[in-house]
């Protein structure tokens, strides 16, 4: 594993970060939430994205995309997490259409995953349901064989980039019960279907999800994405993918917060003295410091053994979100009791930390669903 | 590449021929070979010899003091090697680790041809005289008096916490020339040989029982001007310069316990934990709460190891060294009491021996492991020293 990175990845983090910079500051995520638009980011900056590569950034070049990895997804997405930008790379490239990437067949990759890339058309992983935390085996929705195709019936919760997206990669049980790993199934489902229902669901973090209401939705043999009932490895290699991307998000996101509490304490004076010389202060910051450090050496970590496909890969991707979830809370609460009254207030960007921090913790399981899935995979 | 491959093949069978039995599988570094007049393993300072003719004690210091003039890249090849034989290094030591890089940094030619080919050979071992009763965490206010009298130095004070005071024969020394001035500006950075009626050596006994730690008395000891470091007064910059040196020996003897997140051998923790505490029917740890401790600790310590990769990765593309550097001392002791004290809750009661029956070795070991790790965070910089650090100089923030 080299964590020292290339001049190329340099070159492409330089680029996202200046771009978002540029074109995608705070203030921007600030008046999209003002606007009150369903949608929740901007279709032109989208596209820009689309041209940019970015919605091609892992797949093969065969598929149209950049044929990159892992390691250069968290570039691009720690670049989004720096301007708490929302457009959904996450949610659509680095998760729903990696189902595709790694599990599609000819065709749906040409019906699906090409204009994904191309026109930065939108897919969203439908997986959780109501009442389940982040346990894929707990997955009720039924996908009942009828001729040679399937009739879904379920409701699919907190699918994110959901909202006005073009299709739902869902998966549904073929077979079994839950809590049985074996037997789930996943398949693409336009949104345009007969029999399904969106609703738009409003977040804490100005971002929104799609409640999926599936009333006999039918969908053909060649809608299945991957191995019939076998659909359980697929969906964990999808989620490890979609969970480093959010990492990577997520270090971006604390890596700002940090820096702008630093900025206040250098700035704001009581006792006639800058806040920032009170050694209780001083500590507690270098505290934040050295989280973010271990976080960024563990997302770095987990990127690198996806790509290689380490056999540690997954104790590798539950280490980095375990540990993205704590320290992204521990410092966005930090940040906004160091900014005082003013953290409090609307007004104030470190607040839209705190809620996008809140809500990344409990995406793609928190850090108790991953410190057990750590210790069961390591026997223990 | 391929000259890296030969290297490590003349060293493996150079040390697969010369290195003595004792060597071996060693787990405890106390028992390796420190050097100095008052080592008695003839083997092992045969060995040395060996070694340090071919410049393997000190494989990075120049050939002109007894170095092997070699590459970083050189040096982990030969501590590859070792591991791979489950060999202790040929020498260990404060000449290796701490006083030896310094004088390379601030020593004049004199002085290194004097002292650095008898560290590197292993004739003698140092120790370090910087705290005192009074100087502590504030190291600066050293009150040791050195007075100068002709082309020596009469030496009066005490200093505490000598490690391996008893065994040492030279000790690197901060004393007082100018008490009359800024107190950073009136310390001198002098060698001193202990082997003289005016220097008193005494053991400490800790908490955890007997240690190496001592308090060394100065009366009217002499030392040679010509032992000066960095020149009289001018001591705190060499005495930072070695503390740097410090910190990286002992961020380095926290973030490199061997095969611990290997696959092929289960973890000592998880095995502790299937011990004492036992699987349930689902085959997990049967206490929740200790499960999650337990996870917790091998995360923090995989995520310690991949930053101390990612640090050396960055130095070796020839980056900056970043200031993830300054993350090490403090993590890796903080660590270092977490799993301890997490190995004193897996075993229960039985960690609660202290001598003689009814516990067998590693238990009674493990209570005295968990008292010593205590003073981690106290020796070496206190984890508070540690933070003043990363607050003022990585994150610049203001002094009052």
């Amino acid at each position: 594993m080299q964590f020292a990175l290339n001049q190329d990845q340099t070159l492409l983090a330089q680029t996202a970060r200046d771009f978002i910079t540029e074109n995608s500051p705070v203030a921007r995520m600030r008046a999209l939430r003002d606007s009150g638009e369903a949608l929740g980011y901007s279709r032109t900056m989208w596209a820009q994205m689309a041209e940019m590569g970015w919605t091609g950034l892992p797949f093969a070049e065969s598929d149209g995309g950049l044929g990159l990895g892992m390691a250069e997804a968290i570039l691009v997405t720690e670049a989004l997490g720096r301007t708490l930008c929302p457009e959904p790379l996450l949610t659509s490239t680095l998760a729903a259409c990696q189902a595709l990437a790694l599990g599609g067949t000819e065709a749906q990759r040409q019906t699906w995953l090409g204009p994904a890339i191309e026109a930065g058309k939108v897919l969203a992983l439908a997986y959780q349901e109501p009442g389940m935390r982040f346990d894929p085996r707990s997955i009720r929705c039924q996908a009942e064989s009828q001729g040679t195709g399937f009739l879904l019936t379920g409701e699919k919760s907190f699918v994110l980039g959901g909202v006005e997206a073009d299709a739902y990669i869902v998966v549904a049980r073929t077979q079994g019960q839950a809590p049985a790993s074996e037997g789930l199934s996943l398949f693409v489902v336009p949104a345009t279907s007969a029999g399904l229902q969106v609703q738009r669901r409003t977040l804490v973090d100005s971002r929104n999800c799609a409640h999926l209401q599936l009333q006999g939705v039918q969908v053909a043999e060649s809608q299945l994405v991957g191995q019939l009932h076998g659909g359980s490895a697929l969906l964990d290699d999808v989620l490890d993918r979609a969970t480093v991307a959010l990492c990577g998000e997520m270090l971006g996101g604390m890596q700002v917060a940090l820096d702008m509490t630093l900025d206040y304490l250098r700035e704001r004076k009581q006792f006639d003295v800058t806040i920032g010389s009170f050694q209780s202060l001083q500590h507690r910051a270098a505290r934040m410091y050295i989280e973010v450090e271990l976080v960024r050496s563990a997302v770095m970590a987990a990127a690198r053994g996806l790509d290689s496909g380490s056999a540690e890969a997954k104790l590798l991707v539950s280490n980095a979100k375990a540990r993205c979830s704590d320290a992204g809370v521990l410092i966005a609460n930090e940040a906004v009791q160091m900014h005082g009254g003013i953290g409090m207030t609307d007004e104030h960007d470190i607040g839209f930390y705190m809620k996008r921090a809140r809500a990344a913790e409990l995406t793609y399981g928190d850090a108790a669903f991953h410190r057990d899935r750590f210790a069961t995979l390591s026997g223990y | 590449m391929s000259e890296l491959d030969d290297f490590r093949g003349e060293v493996r069978e150079f040390l697969k021929k010369h290195a003595p039995k004792s060597l071996y599988g060693m787990t405890n570094t106390e028992q390796a070979f420190w050097g100095g007049r008052k080592a008695t393993s003839t083997e092992q300072r045969e060995f040395c010899l060996a070694c340090a003719e071919r410049g393997l004690t000190a494989p990075t210091w120049p050939k002109a003091y007894g170095g092997g003039e070699l590459s970083l890249g050189h040096e982990r090849v030969l501590r590859e090697v070792l591991t791979e034989l489950q060999l202790v290094p040929p020498l260990v030591g404060f000449g290796l680790t701490m006083i030896g890089p310094t004088l390379l940094q601030h020593g004049t030619a004199a002085q290194k041809d004097e002292h650095l080919p008898k560290i590197t050979r292993g004739e003698i071992r140092w120790c370090q005289g910087y705290s005192e009763p009074n100087a502590g965490s504030d190291l600066a206010a050293v009150a040791t008096r050195a007075i100068p009298d002709g082309d020596e130095y009469v030496v009066n004070g005490q200093k505490i916490w000598t490690s391996y005071g008893e065994r040492s024969d030279w000790m690197f020394c901060l004393v007082r020339t100018d008490p009359d001035v800024k107190k950073q500006q009136g310390i001198t950075f002098l060698l001193i040989d202990m082997d003289q009626p005016g220097v008193d050596v005494r053991p400490i006994r800790l908490i955890s029982g007997s240690s190496p730690f001592c308090e060394t008395f100065f009366t009217d000891a002499r030392a040679k001007a010509s032992d000066v470091i960095g020149g009289e007064n001018h001591g705190w910059t060499v005495a930072k310069a070695l503390l740097g040196h410090e910190r990286t020996m002992l961020a380095s003897l926290f973030g490199t316990s061997p095969g611990e997140q290997g696959q092929e051998q289960e973890n000592p923790l998880v095995a502790l934990g299937k011990r004492y505490v036992g699987l349930d029917g689902s085959g997990q740890l049967s206490e929740p709460v200790l499960r999650d401790r337990l996870t917790q600790n091998l995360m923090d310590n995989l995520s310690f190891k991949q930053t101390i990769q990612r640090n050396a990765d960055n130095i070796k593309a020839g980056h900056r060294p970043g200031p993830e550097a300054s993350i090490f001392k403090i993590y890796g002791t903080e660590l270092n009491q977490r799993r301890q004290e997490l190995m004193l809750a897996l075993r229960g009661p039985q960690c609660l021996g202290w001598e003689g029956d009814g516990f067998d070795e590693e238990e009674l070991a493990q209570t005295r492991l968990w008292l010593r790790s205590r003073g981690n965070t106290i020796e070496g910089g206190t984890s508070e020293v540690q933070l003043n650090i990363i607050a003022k100089r990585v994150l610049e923030l203001p002094s009052n």
